[in-house]
């Protein structure tokens, strides 16, 4: 296709994506009708609670979830203009690495604990870009370098379990970074490190981000790490996106009164102590028997009848880019009322 | 404040072996809880909270040091006594479903402490049980006939927090008892503890690794890093003027939703040294942006810099320098 199309299409466009889970107890809507685009070089933050189809949906994405007909797909996964659920087994496996990395919240899980790291960089290298053994060495070297590993020489040596959570992360990343991926799929990366560690994972994905012009999907269950280190964000509740907009206009303008709940329930450090704070009743629906009409009306405190019996659907208002699935949105109530 | 402490906690030192090798988990831990207060206790993983939390139940005994309840020396009691004093002495932890027994249903969990505690007044007992799962919001009805798994996570930490409360105990140590909850859920049981602790009278310490959740909670607070106390300050204090460099780095690091966009770079570098083969001189000095020649050789004492505000570094970030 000719370089200009390239550029103006969208990298990345998840169109009417459905991944559901046929298991004894019933059918289990972990992802439940998802449209999204993503541009190269932007950061989109998927969040939402445990249970709400982050990892469903970025492992549909990159298509590592079974194929033994227990997992019913439906839609298209559009990548630089080819439908990735069109491709062959063999031809999604080039894709996974070379074109789309993936970084999981346990580094162990793409890491093998009893290899040295060393050769686990430069297997990727040989395999993936099909380097020689030398070059493979500078670059992994390198590479171990850009993701602030110190005394690199000495840590090509060890095994993962001799390193850090931290460290394991790092490493993880430089793999995922082997294939000069156009998207890295990062799923809560740094849900299992400590604060000061998890901002350097963080910095660290930013920094190469940038320095590579790459997309990421950054998924987290946490809006403070949205808000620091994503330039767009899909909120997501049972399965489905409620809101999608830039971040700083979700920050500034929440819509979805889910969105509005999440941001409220958690604690603010400018808070006195003893804040009371606003907690939202109840739990997220059961992904086997979701609620009808929309899926947070059991706990929205704006719920109305209409929402008990008919799904909004995510759209905007005028020509906005800001999207939210709700009868009732947020700023809309406030004019009604003045 | 004339008042004796409720719980007076004297250079506790907890050593444990591993890989052949003695190690102190925390060293010379010292502080006080008064009555009704809630302390909150904040650092990373393995510096020694739930240590610390472990000690003032006798789990294990501390090494060395003072640990005094009401008054009572419990590093040398017999453990019968100990015992009964455990029915004061409470403890929830981080993971509410694996602290619950699988096989036993919510009401001879929740009972348990009772029984242990002797009554044998069945109708008593179910009585007692109804009581407490309804002040933690779980309907007696129809929770008192089911097992854990039958619950979520933050159903099952309300299930917890009624164990816990039954034998009306004066202390709770509360494990990062919100740490493995979800943002929402984590707000209702941070709602339901301090209400607990307006119903029962209650004295916390509350351990967790989130910043904010513990500025909540918390009356006072204590920052630990590597075994050792570094920072207590009251809740607003410490927040509004921190002056242990760690204790700062903490709080510039955590990305929240009102520092949103302007968080640039992690403010503290560097790995987290093996308590093993903790630095000489300040524990933090590795990592410390501001460390001098003399935080290599000495080590900082904790020490009152303003009115009950402590800190062990030699260069405070305010009230004044060593
Ligand atoms: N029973 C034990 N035997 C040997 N070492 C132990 C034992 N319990 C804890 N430790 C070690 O003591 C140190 C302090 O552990 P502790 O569990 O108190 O940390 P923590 O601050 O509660 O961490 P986390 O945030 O991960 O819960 C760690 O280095 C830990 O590995
Ligand atoms: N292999 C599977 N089989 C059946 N159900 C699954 C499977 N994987 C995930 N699910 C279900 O899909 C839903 C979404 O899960 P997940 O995407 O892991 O949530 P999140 O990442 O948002 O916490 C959950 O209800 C989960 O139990
Ligand atoms: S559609 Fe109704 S129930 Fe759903 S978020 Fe909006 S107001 Fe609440
Ligand atoms: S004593 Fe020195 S190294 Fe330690 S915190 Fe203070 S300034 Fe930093
Ligand atoms: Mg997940
Ligand atoms: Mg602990």
């Amino acid at each position: 296709m000719p370089a200009d199309i390239a550029e103006s299409q969208p990298l990345l466009e998840v169109i009417d994506l459905y991944t559901h889970f046929d298991t004894p107890r019933g059918v289990a809507h972990a992802v439940d009708g998802i449209s999204f685009t993503l541009d190269r070089g932007r950061t989109l933050g998927v969040v939402g609670e445990s249970g709400s189809g982050k990892s469903v949906l970025s492992r549909t994405i990159i298509d590592i979830l079974s194929h033994d007909g227990s997992v019913l797909y439906r839609g298209k996964v559009m990548f630089e203009g080819r439908d990735l659920r069109e491709l062959s087994q063999k031809e999604m496996r080039e894709v996974r690495g070379r074109e789309i990395a993936m970084v999981f919240q346990d580094p162990m899980s793409s890491l093998n604990p009893v290899k040295r790291i060393g050769k686990q960089i430069t297997e990727v290298l040989v395999k993936r870009m099909g380097m020689n053994k030398a070059s493979a060495n500078l670059r992994a070297a390198e590479l171990i370098d850009s993701v602030g590993i110190p005394d690199p020489e000495q840590q090509l040596k060890r095994y993962p379990m001799h390193l850090s959570g931290g460290m394991r992360q790092r490493v993880a990343i430089a793999i995922a970074l082997a294939g000069e991926p156009k998207l890295l799929i990062a799923d809560e990366p740094t849900t299992a490190l400590d604060v000061t560690i998890q901002a350097q994972i963080l910095d660290l994905l930013r920094k190469q981000q940038r320095e590579r012009n790459m997309a990421v999907i950054l998924i987290t269950h946490n809006l403070g790490i949205v808000s620091g280190y994503t330039d767009d964000v899909a909120v997501m509740y049972a399965g489905k996106i409620v809101e999608r907009c830039e971040t700083q206009e979700l920050m500034n303008r929440p819509r979805m009164p889910y969105t509005e709940a999440l941001m409220k329930s958690a604690p603010l450090l400018s808070d006195p102590p003893h804040t009371r704070l606003d907690a939202i009743p109840g739990l997220p629906p059961n992904l086997l028997n979701v609620p009808d009409g929309c899926r947070f009306h059991e706990r929205c405190r704006y719920a109305t009848d209409r929402c008990l019996t008919e799904l909004p659907d995510l759209t905007a208002d005028g020509s906005s880019e800001h999207l939210y699935a709700c009868w009732n949105p947020l700023e809309v109530k406030a004019e009604a009322l003045s | 404040m004339s008042q004796d402490p409720l719980l007076s906690i004297q250079d506790v030192t907890v050593e444990y072996t591993t890989q052949g090798k003695r190690f102190a988990a925390i060293s010379g831990v010292t502080f006080d809880i008064a009555e009704g207060e809630t302390l909150g206790l904040v650092g990373e993983s393995g510096c020694g909270k739930s240590t610390t939390g472990r000690a003032i139940i006798q789990l294990p005994r501390p090494t060395r040091g003072t640990v005094q309840f009401e008054g009572t020396e419990l590093t040398t009691l017999p453990y019968d006594q100990m015992r009964q004093i455990r029915q004061r002495l409470q403890i929830i932890f981080q993971d509410p479903v694996s602290s619950l027994n699988p096989r036993r249903k919510v009401k001879d969990i929740v009972a348990e402490p009772l029984v242990i505690a002797g009554i044998s007044d069945k109708a008593e007992r179910e009585g007692r049980v109804r009581e407490v799962l309804t002040a933690v919001g779980m309907d007696p009805d129809i929770t008192m006939e089911r097992r854990p798994h039958q619950f979520s996570g933050g159903q099952c930490q309300r299930i917890c927090i009624a164990r816990a409360l039954i034998m009306e105990p004066k202390l709770i140590v509360c494990d990062e008892p919100v740490s493995a909850l979800d943002v929402s859920v984590q707000a209702q049981i941070l709602n339901l503890l301090e209400d607990m602790k307006e119903r029962y009278g209650l004295t916390l310490l509350f351990i967790s690794h989130d910043l904010a959740v513990v500025k909540n909670i918390s009356d006072r607070v204590a920052v630990m890093y590597l075994g050792k106390f570094c920072e207590l300050a009251s809740s607003l204090r410490i927040y509004e003027a921190p002056a242990h460099p760690y204790t700062a780095g903490l709080m510039a690091t955590i990305p929240t939703i009102e520092a949103g966009a302007q968080l640039e770079t992690a403010a503290l570098s560097g790995e987290i040294p093996s308590p093993l083969n903790p630095p000489s001189g300040c524990r933090f000095r590795t990592r410390c942006p501001i460390a001098q020649d003399k935080c290599a050789s000495d080590e900082p004492q904790f020490r009152e810099i303003e009115t009950g505000h402590f800190v062990a570094c030699h260069f405070p970030l305010t009230g004044g320098t060593a």
